[in-house]
């Protein structure tokens, strides 16, 4: 592990509905926290990577992909890459789940918006 | 690579410029490129100033190309740079910051500006042009500021100007030198019927005016004209025109004419130097719009990459005005003389116009108003100087009724060069999106937008793009042509529908499970609209699915722009008590509502609620949901009616708290609202919504399919009933026919022209068994709702998954 990650337990897994987003707040990031229809958890930064912002978390899930909320932008879910036509990056965060515990790792990087 | 690669340096960092780079891009061009603009922004779309300072976009929704493009393609960008001088010795460019860029080939693209009329006081502060980002943004600012402007030139500039500060609030008068407005592009008739759409919109004209000096102090306070009138103004926006931005090459020793002068290959009069865009002047022609640009872009690129191409030859400039809800194209000749066959169709009714001139038969120009629709066959039928047909007639003069829609055959874009331009404001090629169909199999518009970007921006193009799609298809256009709800699936509403009720299928995963949808759990189209109908079809048994719901359905309440919420309590009919407002305040004191906004529909907004304070405003609210987020019965508007209105000849707040009542929760395919009128002074605006009832002295009147919306359209006149019961009834069955035969997002006034007014006559009111089925259906749906706020406040999981924010 690099210096200076930080590892968050974030909830149990039931916590998180299928295919319904999670606002998790980890030390000072803002997550939206994902279970897909196969059971996978994917954590992505709270924040759209559209030039206006706003939040992701309400968005609909379809397989890996998220389609956000305000602006119908599709995001793959495992690497946060904007769909074409749109452009753009969200911030993504590895995930394990042990034992029906969730855990995020965020980089020591990864502060305030 | 051994072989050191070519520099290219490209001056000036506007749409025409790095449209050539892309194209060089595309065909693989290996250049070290260099691109240098005056301007501090990256690549934007200029044409579309319009909408940002109308408001419809922002600048950033305008920027072509972001800084990330530039790193990707590895080019080296300059902005806020200025190139002072070309030397043809050294073969460097010299800037002003000091820079000196050596280079192989170089492209002059520093476009235009605006012409500021030379008169007294034109530098006076509060004096702009309508050029650049930086216009845009002093137009805005002054908006806030000031009151009154004067925009001095009728033309597309000005016209899109004025309507702009228009909608910012100003109070705007269009100044123009002659008695027509776009007089080089409209007809007199085209240009009156223009003068008077912008009039009815709020813009006020000085015609026939000469602007001889601006006076004022240090700002700007009026103008006055060489017949000794004045016109006072805060603010002026100089429109006149656009003046090749040629100092560059003039004063590096290139030819120039009005423009920098280049051969059908872009090449200016010194060695290895190119010129596109506005800047340039070829055969006598300088062009101030984007598709010239593009074609001009195009043949130079090929050159560059040492691909075979035919010389540029000019185009044919086509205009359309970029002010929503005012069409107007134009074509070619518009003006006709003797040596013209004129076809004209004016209609004053309707307020369109249609002209179309020959010359020996051949289409030389085409002018539209109101209707725009045949623009873009029209731009091709000039273009190619097309012999008039009885076929062609017959097509683009159409048969005098809103008919239409059939698909148009014979306007094959067969003809249409690889290399033209159908989408201006994206630079998309005929051959891009011929492309795209052949490689991808595409077979919708949104799968081409989606892969080339074609109809993305004004959608102007929608037409040809389908044209192509039909002409690359060719038979099995017809079968793709029944376009899917979404680009997940091929089937069309009625066959979801009709598969859902025939296989018996009951959930959004099993619908597109056994219908083959190639994403295997849809996209934000196709999941809330499954949903729906799997709703609509077993209103008992159906178990909403709030994964596949909007977020504003999912929350039950409208969420904004920053994240935070809208909660909006019921009003029946709009008629609320001293206690509820009462309440309404303490609750949005105690959780620190932003605003309290009375909406369009006579409710409370309690705008900006924090997240995870929403169900804690429900419960203490302890109100019915307004539902100000469904895609179901909004509000039903109301006058004071009988109980109070001296005019009033029906209760008309008792009869809308009770259909609104009746109503309320029900999913339809839309939003949907309703009037109640005592009388037919019409007070709640029967007209403009999906059923207005009008109130008189004998009953009731009922009008459907109005909306004042994105497509305003008036209500049709339904039908008349007597007793509140038949009222009711009929209304019933409107809404189930309406709920049984719309498509998701249909609102009713789409509906009623697509299904036609007569149709849904004859079921509803031509048979008494089936109007009373209908209503009976919907009386059974009706049953089976609850209110969301209360249900959600009951089950503490999901409030706790949806609401509720952890931190650890």
């Amino acid at each position: 592990m690099e210096l200076g990650n930080r590892e968050y337990t974030v909830g149990a897994v039931e916590d998180f509905l299928l295919q319904i987003g999670r606002v998790v707040t980890a030390g000072e990031v803002e997550l939206a926290i994902f279970r897909t229809s196969d059971g996978e958890v994917y954590a992505i930064r709270n924040q759209s990577p559209h030039p206006k912002g706003g939040p992701l978390a309400e968005g609909i899930v379809s397989g890996y992909y998220l389609y956000d909320p305000l602006y119908d932008w599709k995001i793959d879910l495992r690497t946060g890459e904007v769909q074409a036509p749109d452009r753009g990056q969200a911030e993504v965060y590895p995930v394990t789940v042990e034992s029906g515990v969730v855990k995020v790792t965020l980089p020591a990087a990864a502060t305030l918006n | 690579m051994t072989a050191e690669k070519q520099r290219l340096v490209l001056i000036g960092n506007g749409m025409a410029g790095v449209g050539t780079i892309e194209q060089i891009l595309k065909l693989g061009g290996a250049y070290d490129i260099t691109i240098i603009g005056s301007e501090p922004h990256p690549n934007y779309n200029r044409i579309m100033l319009s909408y940002v300072l109308e408001g419809s976009k922002t600048i950033e929704d305008i920027i072509l190309n972001d800084r990330q493009w530039y790193e990707d393609n590895q080019i080296t960008l300059h902005t806020g740079t200025t190139v002072v001088k070309i030397d043809e010795q050294t073969k460097q460019v010299m800037t002003d910051t000091g820079l000196v860029v050596p280079f192989d080939k170089a492209i002059i693209a520093t476009g235009s500006n605006s012409f500021i009329l030379p008169i007294p006081g034109s530098t006076k502060e509060g004096v702009v042009g309508f050029r650049d980002i930086a216009d845009c943004d002093a137009m805005l600012a002054a908006a806030k500021q000031y009151r009154t402007a004067a925009v001095i030139g009728g033309g597309l500039l000005g016209l899109e100007a004025a309507k702009g500060l228009v909608n910012l609030g100003m109070d705007v008068t269009v100044v123009h030198l002659l008695e027509d407005l776009m007089e080089r592009q409209l007809d007199h008739t085209a240009s009156s019927m223009l003068q008077a759409e912008l009039t009815r919109q709020g813009v006020k004209f000085a015609m026939g005016k000469q602007t001889v000096e601006l006076t004022g102090d240090e700002r700007v306070s009026g103008l006055r004209f060489s017949d000794g009138s004045e016109l006072p103004a805060e603010f002026v926006v100089m429109a006149v025109g656009i003046k090749p931005n040629v100092q560059l090459a003039t004063d590096s020793g290139i030819t120039v004419n009005r423009g920098i002068v280049v051969d059908d290959y872009l090449q200016t009069s010194m060695a290895d130097v190119y010129s596109v865009g506005e800047c340039t002047e070829h055969r006598g022609i300088c062009y101030g719009l984007v598709a010239p640009l593009f074609e001009q872009g195009m043949v130079l690129a090929k050159h560059l990459s040492g691909v075979q191409t035919a010389g540029y030859e000019g185009s044919v400039v086509a205009t359309k005005l970029k002010i929503s809800g005012v069409d107007v194209f134009s074509a070619g000749e518009f003006t006709e003389s003797a040596e013209h066959t004129v076809i004209a169709a004016k209609d004053e009714w309707k307020r369109t116009y249609k002209k179309i001139l020959l010359k020996d038969n051949k289409i030389v120009g085409a002018v539209l108003f109101g209707d725009v629709t045949e623009s873009a066959s029209l731009q091709k039928l000039v273009k190619n100087s097309t012999e008039m047909t009885d076929g062609i007639y017959a097509e683009v003069m159409g048969t005098g009724c809103c008919g239409g829609g059939e698909a148009k055959k014979g306007l094959s874009v067969e003809a249409m060069a690889d290399e033209e331009i159908v989408c201006g404001c994206n630079g998309v090629t005929k051959k891009a999106i011929v492309d795209a169909v052949t490689e991808n199999g595409f077979t919708t518009v949104d799968e081409i937008k989606a892969c080339t970007g074609a109809t993305r921006s004004c959608g102007g193009c929608k037409p040809v793009v389908e044209q192509i799609l039909q002409f690359v298809l060719g038979d099995s256009f017809q079968q793709s042509a029944k376009q899917g709800i979404c680009t997940c699936t091929s089937l069309s509403r009625d066959e979801i529908v009709a598969e859902i009720t025939a296989k018996g299928l009951r959930t959004t995963k099993e619908v597109m499970h056994v219908l083959d949808w190639k994403q295997p759990e849809g996209c934000s189209k196709c999941r809330p609209a499954v949903n729906y109908y799997l709703g609509m079809i077993y209103p008992d048994t159906h178990e909403d699915e709030k994964e596949s719901r909007f977020v504003n359905e999912r929350m039950s309440a409208n969420i904004q722009k920053d994240g935070t919420y809208t909660v909006i309590p019921r009003m029946y009919g709009g008629v609320t008590t001293p206690e509820d407002l009462k309440r309404i305040a303490d609750v949005s004191l105690k959780y620190d509502v932003k605003v309290v906004k009375v909406t369009g529909g006579q409710r409370l907004d309690l705008i900006g609620v924090k997240k995870e304070d929403v169900p804690k405003v429900w419960e203490e609210l302890d109100m019915p949901s307004g539902y100000g987020y469904a895609k179901s019965l909004r509000t039903v508007k109301t006058c004071v009616g009988s109980q109070f209105c001296r005019f009033g000849t029906q209760d008309s707040m008792g009869m809308g708290a009770m259909l609104e009542r009746k109503y309320e929760r029900l999913d339809m395919p839309a939003k949907f609202k309703m009037a109640v009128n005592g009388c037919p002074r019409n007070c709640a605006e029967s007209c403009t919504k999906d059923i207005g009832i009008v109130g008189n002295d004998g009953g009731w009147e009922v009008f459907i399919g109005g909306n004042g919306g994105i497509k305003p359209r008036i209500a049709d006149a339904f039908c008349k009933v007597k007793t509140d019961e038949e009222l009711v009834e009929v209304c019933s069955a409107v809404i189930q026919y309406y709920r049984e035969t719309g498509n998701y997002l249909e609102r009713t006034s789409e509906w009623v022209e697509r299904m036609g007014l007569e149709q849904i006559k004859t079921v509803i009111l031509g048979s008494d068994d089936n109007r009373k089925e209908l209503a009976a259906r919907i009386d059974f749906a009706l049953a089976q709702v609850s209110d969301p706020w209360k249900r959600m406040l009951n089950d503490q999981g999901t409030r706790t998954a949806l609401f509720e924010q952890t931190q650890v």
